[in-house]
């Protein structure tokens, strides 16, 4: 089996289950609670906030533990305009945003907020010039993400933090779900970024949990309201193992981080030399320092990316049609979209999304029989 | 940079006359205790420094301790060479390298306790401003102000070089100023309190007072960690446990509600005083600060006070709560400190205590308890643990933690 759909999910490293398991059994105590059971429970959650705080190189009244990236984004985004709005109702984000940020802003612009969607240029990545032109008086978030998802297009987002650095009134999240362990972690903590969310999931966590990076000092109204943990910003009791499985996660990740992002690029390098001579194939995305190291979007003219999906299925290798979260709708991608591919193209597109045990061999693998299913795409087609 | 030993210069002591030799003797006995868990140091405390010499351990987690012991004024990291001036001149060309920015200058103050060396104190000025000239283009030695000082002491076993220069803590060290105990509750107050007595060179042996079952063993394990955080300071402490259930009980049953924490608070005192005069300290120190709470008004604390003789000091009488806790956030007390469990000064507080009670109706009150039988049973029962600096209290489970993560 060969599974290239890293951007989807990746697999719960066996570790991490472990951790999992071991904290479900032992440490089962509620965290608020006095007794020793809370008291245990409570240390071994600050350990694991410290351990996430140290490994990013922030303090850990930073860390906010949420269940994901979809909360995550909700809550910098609604939890911002509840915050401030009385400064004003504007909003500019950029037209290549996650769902959950995209129908964060729709909600928001129901109850009367004011949004700009940024446009981005052919490699999927938004102008700073824009953006700048784009600030009203009014203006209280800009919130953009530091890779995209469908074509892995890294974002400005360091040069987004320096233009804000003037108008300190504009909170600023950065959407990060994609771009941990990918060698940016300058650009995204860059020193205006107000709010950075993150999900387990995507770094061989259990799903169901994620963590928000909060600057100290700034101010964000919770969503959840109840029994006051989170410093009273996210209550809930908190979700101890998955946690510390995510604390443990993150520090496999950063181990060897250089060396693992380097396979990935001669993996995606590989694949991309490979299709790249085929005439029927366009790439949406490049091997260069503005994609991110494991994402590879191509398209098969004239076959849509489900077919394309599902050929690969039945010799057990697994890639996905733009994104998990659109593609059982049927849609084209909006991320393609946005760059202005045409629907044709765009409905033809996959991608490949490597993470840091994807082999050479297995893209060898996955070159062979791409080569055989092109030639069988071709009979069809002619 | 690989550092051989660390040069540790006196504070205070150098005006202390006569008591100089216990002075150092005692620094040097806190230093050792602090550093207790890095086998291969030799400590020894010489007239003008105390020399740590490091066998390869690691100069930098050293340091970090260093900075609180009390009685340092000030300490180097130092590069032992060998006595000949062309390692020396290697040595010094490369601490200036490892600190040097464009732009920066550089002195070399040289001091020869070796007078048979073959070189006199300026001419070893000139071979090593020269080596640093040479190596780094575009350095310049200036007399006035430099930006980088490289101190080298040519001594008889050896050359010394060093070029930071790091200050202590000040104070004098724990132990010089005598012993007395402290009434240590868990809360904000006594911690800093403790600090600052220990500043002022006394060796405190913490009274701790507590109340199974109404308090939990974490609150126990809190005024542990507590003293813990103050091991650094002084080296190890002792903690006395004392056993305050049954004396609590009496007294709610027994004593009028207005006057509950009055005689409560005489008891502890007169426990106190037994521990202080049987241990043979000389005073009682407590976290108490004016106009904080109840006990703590002038009138409370002379109805109080009536059951001892030893000097009660508070170093904290007259400091604001907002002062206090930047000490014990400095010290890194308050974190621990804020954590949620009851001690025994809160478990039979009564709903209006009385601020100004009246002392002959406190000691009417207190006829109405067995004073001698509770003190005696009580004293029976102290537990005493010897805390040493890194011992692990509330966490205890730090090894399976790290498995997890």
């Amino acid at each position: 089996m060969i599974y290239f759909d890293n951007s989807a999910t990746t697999k719960p490293d066996l570790s991490v289950i472990d951790t999992y398991a071991k904290v479900s059994e032992k440490i089962w105590g509620n965290p608020s609670s006095l007794h020793k059971f809370g008291e245990q429970a409570f240390h071994l959650l600050e350990q694991s906030r410290q351990q996430i705080a140290k490994l990013l190189s922030v303090s850990p009244e930073e860390i906010f533990f949420t269940s994901g990236g979809t909360e995550g984004d909700n809550w910098a985004i609604k939890g911002t305009a509840l915050e401030r709005r009385e400064y004003g109702n504007h909003i500019i984000t950029s037209s290549i945003e996650h769902p959950a940020v995209m129908n964060s802003m729709k909600d928001l612009s129901k109850l009367g907020f004011d949004i700009t969607y940024l446009p981005v240029n052919k490699n999927g990545q938004v102008n700073v010039k824009d953006l700048k032109e784009a600030i009203k008086p009014t203006t209280i978030l800009v919130s953009i993400m530091a890779v995209n998802n469908e074509v892995g297009s890294i974002q400005p987002v360091k040069e987004i933090g320096k233009a804000l650095k003037e108008y300190s009134k504009v909170s600023y999240h950065i959407d990060a779900v994609q771009g941990l362990g990918k060698g940016l972690h300058d650009d995204i903590f860059n020193d205006r970024a107000d709010f950075i969310t993150f999900s387990g999931h995507k770094f061989h966590a259990p799903r169901g949990v994620g963590f928000m990076y909060k600057r100290k000092g700034k101010k964000i109204a919770p969503l959840l309201s109840g029994g006051g943990q989170e410093h009273n910003l996210r209550s809930s009791t908190e979700n101890l193992p998955s946690i510390t499985a995510m604390a443990r996660a993150l520090r496999l990740l950063k181990t060897d981080e250089k060396q693992k992002i380097q396979n990935q690029v001669n993996i995606k390098q590989l694949i991309f030399d490979h299709i790249k001579k085929y005439d029927k194939i366009i790439t949406f995305s490049k091997v260069t320092s503005n994609f991110a190291p494991h994402i590879l979007c191509f398209a098969i003219k004239g076959v849509k990316g489900e077919t394309i999906v599902h050929a690969f299925e039945s010799y057990d290798i697994f890639i996905s049609t733009t994104s998990a979260c659109s593609s059982k709708k049927h849609l084209a991608s909006s991320t393609l979209n946005a760059m202005k591919i045409p629907e044709d193209e765009s409905t033809s597109a996959v991608r490949i999304s490597l993470d840091e045990h994807n082999t050479v061999e297995e893209a060898k693998r996955f070159i062979d029989v791409f080569d055989i299913l092109y030639d069988k795409f071709k009979k069809i087609n002619s | 940079m690989q550092y051989t030993e660390i040069m540790v210069r006196y504070g205070e002591l150098s005006t202390k006359g006569k008591n100089r030799k216990d002075f150092i003797k005692q620094l040097g006995k806190n230093v050792k205790r602090v550093l207790h868990n890095f086998e291969n140091l030799e400590i020894s405390a010489k007239r003008d420094r105390l020399h740590i010499t490091l066998n390869g351990e690691d100069s930098s987690s050293i340091m970090n301790r260093l900075k609180d012991v009390f009685g340092i004024e000030t300490f180097s990291p130092v590069m032992k060479v060998e006595k000949d001036i062309e390692s020396a001149k290697k040595v010094v060309a490369e601490i200036v390298k490892s600190q040097y920015k464009p732009g920066m200058t550089f002195k070399i103050d040289t001091r020869r306790q070796d007078k048979n060396f073959p070189l006199n104190t300026h001419e070893i000025n000139d071979a090593l401003g020269g080596a640093v000239v040479n190596e780094i283009d575009g350095i310049k030695a200036q007399m006035k102000d430099p930006d980088i000082t490289i101190r080298a002491e040519f001594r008889m076993n050896g050359i010394f070089l060093s070029s930071l220069t790091i200050s202590g803590a000040g104070g004098l060290p724990v132990g010089t100023g005598g012993r007395a105990t402290m009434m240590l509750s868990g809360g904000i107050d006594s911690p800093v309190a403790s600090y600052l007595g220990m500043k002022r060179g006394v060796r405190l042996d913490m009274v701790h007072f507590y109340s199974p079952p109404y308090t939990s063993e974490q609150a126990l394990a809190k005024a542990k960690q507590l003293t813990e955080k103050l091991t650094r300071f002084g080296g190890n402490i002792q903690f006395l446990q004392v056993p305050f259930t049954e004396i609590q009980e009496e007294i709610k049953d027994k004593v009028p509600e207005g006057y509950l924490m009055t005689v409560q608070r005489r008891m502890m005192l007169r426990l106190t005083t037994a521990l202080t005069l049987k241990r043979h300290c000389k005073g009682i120190f407590t976290g108490e600060s004016l106009g904080q709470v109840a006990s703590q008004t002038l009138e409370s604390m002379m109805a109080i006070n009536d059951v001892t003789n030893l000097p009660v000091l508070r170093p904290l009488s007259s400091l604001d709560k907002t002062e206090i806790i930047r000490i014990a956030e400095n010290i890194d007390t308050y974190d621990l400190s804020i954590m949620p469990f009851e001690d025994c000064c809160t478990v039979f507080t009564p709903p209006a205590p009385r601020t100004k009670p009246n002392l002959y109706r406190t000691r009417e009150c207190e006829a109405m308890i067995d004073v001698e039988g509770l003190m005696e049973r009580a004293l029976d029962k102290v537990k005493i643990v010897d805390i040493k600096n890194g011992e692990e209290f509330l966490n205890a489970q730090e090894d399976v933690f790290s498995e997890l993560l």
